[in-house]
């Protein structure tokens, strides 16, 4: 009840020696670097202020939802982290989460540790920065979106590069895990973008001393967006292509169970990520992907208006 | 309500526990690295490492089976690797009709799932141990010295230090939300799941501000003090004789796992 594990904290023994190594480079090199930038462009003070949002980060996964079903949707504070901090103080932040919840919990483990901080931490920063750094001087509506939108492009991203990472280390045959990851975690990013919008809004709102746009636009430039809006897009058009998946495997994960709580929701607009009547091809994945963004901008933007409208009253 | 449950320090007088925190912190990962590379199927080495962990078990005095009991933790996991089992390469053992779908496993799959699984059990207990022996501040201050940077070092401590006082504001949070979502029995609470959603939301952005605050209050304080951009700890962790015993007889021993392991 306090904590729950999720599915993107790949544990030890599951990812091969090679596979964990490639990717502890990348990130010590990403935390390196991040490491360096934020000692070059903040004072001391952000210090303790980057300790306290990590722990901010940890606590606030406490706060779960009831979803349907009996499975609840946690935070996971990624995107949003990397848009209110800036990019490196952001993958600094989630990856002192990361190393905790590893060190402390056993939620995830060592030797894979770089593997989680890449898929939770860098990636989530790239693309939930970078996504929103690209609208930071357009109107507060269409910055929500995309806040929302980068949120739940960059779980599915985490769920994507996890699932390959597992079938690199030949722990899972592709076919069954993809789907299965992207199923479940296309549930939760939809949670993950509704919070991070909700949350954002009320800051703005309550402190909007804190929201410093201009501060936040300086923190990283074109190459942030470029970078998210990259990654983006690979991860839309890579998962149909890792995915299609011949004669009914898909079934097997769902008799197996791991299918289980993600795909029997009741509010399934896009099963499977395919648009039914074009059939399964990498296209109409790539549809269902799009689809999919368009419906969590357009409940953004409800969201948003919804929440203004509250203010104005209350005010 | 002071929550404490995060600490996962359990008190005792031993051996283990005695050790710098940067041997423990080598021979965990020593210990999961020989486990990640014993090849598949290699049961003999693998029984041997459970021995190892065992005998580190009962050096600790926490009990021969006190990692055993936490060690599920990583299981809901194990569930991702039972596609191992139907891996195309190998012999089938068995064919399973199912109708609609033929499942079929194969030796070689099979191996590898419970190999995978192995790994994975023996690994998550020595990292258990680790933290069970270990103050969590100790342990930051070994990773310093094992050259993490120093601003990662100082989050992890600022994150380890206020996730207890933020984690009883996030209870305070929900406590205030169940206060004012009470409901006739019979009848049910709250609105749809959008509301939930936003209702969430605020509360994670309450929690935010309140951290965000708290971290201002925290830094005037830690000026007032004197803080220089370290954190100085009392505890002199110099390096003995007996921590470098122990890193060499654990490397030894985990050496011979894997010449046992990998000769067949």
């Amino acid at each position: 009840m306090m904590y729950s594990p999720t599915l993107l904290h790949i544990p030890d023994g599951f990812l091969t020696i090679v596979v964990s190594l490639i990717f502890w480079l990348i990130t010590i090199i990403m935390v390196g670097l991040a490491v360096s930038k934020t000692n070059q462009s903040l004072g001391e003070k952000q210090v303790p202020l980057m300790g306290i949002m990590a722990a901010f980060i940890f606590a606030a996964q406490m706060l779960n939802f009831p979803i349907a079903g009996g499975t609840s949707g946690h935070f996971l504070g990624g995107a949003l982290a990397a848009i209110v901090l800036g990019p490196w103080a952001g993958i600094l932040v989630m990856t002192a989460v990361i190393g905790v919840q590893a060190l402390l919990f056993q939620d995830g483990g060592l030797l894979v540790m770089g593997a989680n901080i890449f898929n939770m931490g860098i990636i989530t920063a790239v693309i939930g920065f970078g996504l929103y750094r690209s609208v930071i001087h357009l109107k507060r509506g269409i910055r929500m979106v995309f806040a929302g939108g980068a949120a739940w492009i960059a779980t599915m991203a985490a769920a994507l590069v996890t699932a390959l990472q597992l079938w690199l280390s030949g722990t899972t045959q592709l076919e069954i895990v993809l789907p299965a990851m992207l199923g479940v975690h296309a549930l939760i990013g939809l949670g993950e973008a509704l919070i991070t919008v909700a949350a954002l809004t009320y800051i703005e709102q309550t402190r909007p001393d804190l929201i410093d746009l201009e501060k936040t636009a300086k923190e990283g430039g074109r190459g942030w967006i470029v970078a998210g809006v990259a990654l983006s897009l690979l991860a839309v058009l890579l998962s149909p292509f890792a995915s299609g998946s011949p004669d009914g495997l898909e079934r097997i994960a769902e008799d197996l169970g791991f299918l289980g709580s993600g795909l029997d929701a009741p509010y399934q607009i896009l099963p499977d990520y395919t648009i039914p009547f074009l059939g399964e091809t990498a296209i109409s994945t790539v549809l269902a992907g799009i689809v999919g963004i368009i419906v969590v901008a357009g409940l953004m933007i409800l969201l948003g208006r919804n929440l203004r409208r509250q203010k104005s009253t209350e005010g | 309500m002071h929550v404490d449950v995060f600490d996962q320090y359990y008190f005792a007088k031993s051996r283990v526990h005695e050790l710098d925190p940067r041997i423990k912190v080598l021979i965990t990962v020593a210990f999961i690295l020989s486990n990640a590379i014993l090849p598949d199927g290699s049961w003999p080495a693998f029984a041997l490492s459970w021995l190892v962990l065992l005998w580190a078990n009962d050096q600790s005095k926490l009990g021969l089976g006190f990692t055993l009991k936490r060690s599920v933790i990583a299981l809901p996991f194990a569930m991702v690797a039972v596609s191992a089992i139907f891996s195309p390469n190998g012999e089938a053992l068995a064919v399973w009709d199912l109708g609609f779908i033929t499942l079929m496993p194969t030796d070689l799959g099979l191996i590898r799932f419970f190999s995978i699984l192995l790994r994975s059990w023996l690994s998550v207990q020595m990292a258990i141990l680790m933290v069970a022996t270990t103050q969590f501040p100790d342990l930051i201050h070994a990773l310093e010295h094992l050259k993490l940077p120093r601003t990662l070092t100082t989050i992890i401590a600022f994150l380890f230090r206020y996730l207890f006082v933020l984690t009883n504001e996030v209870f305070r949070i929900l406590r205030a939300r169940e206060a004012r979502s009470a409901g006739l029995p019979g009848i049910k609470k709250g609105g749809s799941l959008l509301w939930r959603i936003k209702t969430t939301g605020s509360m994670a952005g309450q929690l935010f501000l309140r951290s965000y605050e708290r971290s201002d209050r925290i830094y005037q304080a830690m000026i007032s003090r004197g803080y220089t951009g370290h954190i100085r700890t009392l505890n002199p962790h110099e390096l003995n004789r007996v921590d470098w015993l122990g890193l060499v007889i654990i490397i030894v021993m985990l050496f011979f796992i894997q010449v046992i392991g990998w000769i067949r």
